[in-house]
């Protein structure tokens, strides 16, 4: 074998040797982190709603839609809902469109919390594997706002004003 | 202090992190440390918080246990740790909201606390699992 064969060999066993130990060390979790970032399409998901009907993301193409990860146990994720459903009151017919998706680990507390603050928005149970999706949904809230062509326009993560929620999508919906 | 908002059967219980002393917080970059020393004794790891977001990334060889917030996950925890001795060094995270909101870290020191664990630690994570912890480069594992 040519010298300079053999030397190329022995560079890709090393760093395959060496990828190897950066997987050994952080497992899988890091990989997820980069995606759904700002200017890239939103990840299309169809999950059933808590009435069992299916959402088909994509379906809503050519809307505005605020997509909120949150949960009944996160307090910041509670005190935003009315905010949420204000919102939906205010601009659906403008076309914003409100989505849920709780990452609770059962339905049945949901199903409650919908009924007692009367959430006029669907909520879909969202999973571990979505979460990947969307680049990592490690600590809530986080809301990703998305324009007409389904992509990531804002993301937010942690508790947000609802004042800078609702001018970032008043400007997503003026724009034609 | 167990502060319950918003009423009805849907309350979080919301014990308050920021009430646990400082003395028995850990930092990540000190768990990390622990973690890969081969000098010290290693701790038993322990998630108190969402299922979901453990399945996504986890401490790795740390155990899910289910929300301390809730009756269940304290029975599950107190019930995983009874029968250690009472000098075993115990690592609590959640890392599902920001500390001063987190609603499980706090119900699951008080109830090692009670139980007369003298060596727990429970690791402080300002904003959130993935901000203080995978973004930051540490060790991972994902799956239940």
């Amino acid at each position: 074998m040519a010298p300079q064969k053999k030397w190329s060999l022995v560079a890709v066993a090393v760093a395959a040797f060496m990828a190897g130990l950066i997987l050994l060390r952080h497992g899988d979790g890091r990989a997820a982190r980069p995606l759904a970032t700002k200017g890239s399409l939103a990840p299309d998901f169809t999950l059933p709603q808590l009435d069992g009907r299916q959402l088909h993301l994509s379906s809503y193409r050519g809307k505005i839609v605020l997509l909120d990860f949150w949960a009944t146990w996160c307090v910041p994720c509670r005190e935003e809902i009315p905010h949420f459903v204000e919102l939906e009151n205010k601009y659906s017919k403008d076309g914003l469109e409100i989505v849920g998706v709780s990452m609770d680990d059962g339905p049945e507390p949901v199903r409650t919390f919908y009924q007692q603050f009367h959430m006029n928005y669907p909520v879909v149970m969202g999973n571990a594997n979505l979460g990947e999706q969307y680049g990592g949904v490690l600590g809530l809230p986080i809301a990703f706002l998305l324009d007409r062509e389904g992509r990531i326009s804002a993301k937010h993560i942690g508790a947000t004003k609802p004042e800078t929620i609702e001018k970032e999508a008043t400007v997503l919906l003026e724009s034609r | 202090m167990v502060l319950v908002l918003l009423g009805g059967g849907i309350g979080v219980a919301s014990g308050q992190a920021t009430s646990i002393p400082s003395s028995r917080l850990i930092g990540p970059a000190d768990l990390v440390k622990v973690l890969e020393s081969q000098a010290v004794e290693k701790p038993l790891v322990i998630q108190v918080g969402s299922h979901v977001l453990y399945s996504q990334a986890h401490i790795p060889g740390s155990e899910y246990i289910g929300s301390a917030a809730s009756q269940t996950g304290l029975d599950q925890l107190r019930k995983r740790v009874e029968k250690l001795p009472r000098t075993k060094f115990i690592v609590l995270y959640c890392g599902c909201c920001p500390w001063t909101h987190c609603p499980n870290v706090k119900p699951a020191d008080d109830a090692l606390q009670a139980m007369g664990f003298q060596n727990v630690k429970v690791l402080y994570l300002a904003n959130n699992f993935g901000a203080d912890w995978v973004d930051k480069g540490y060790p991972t594992a994902k799956g239940d």
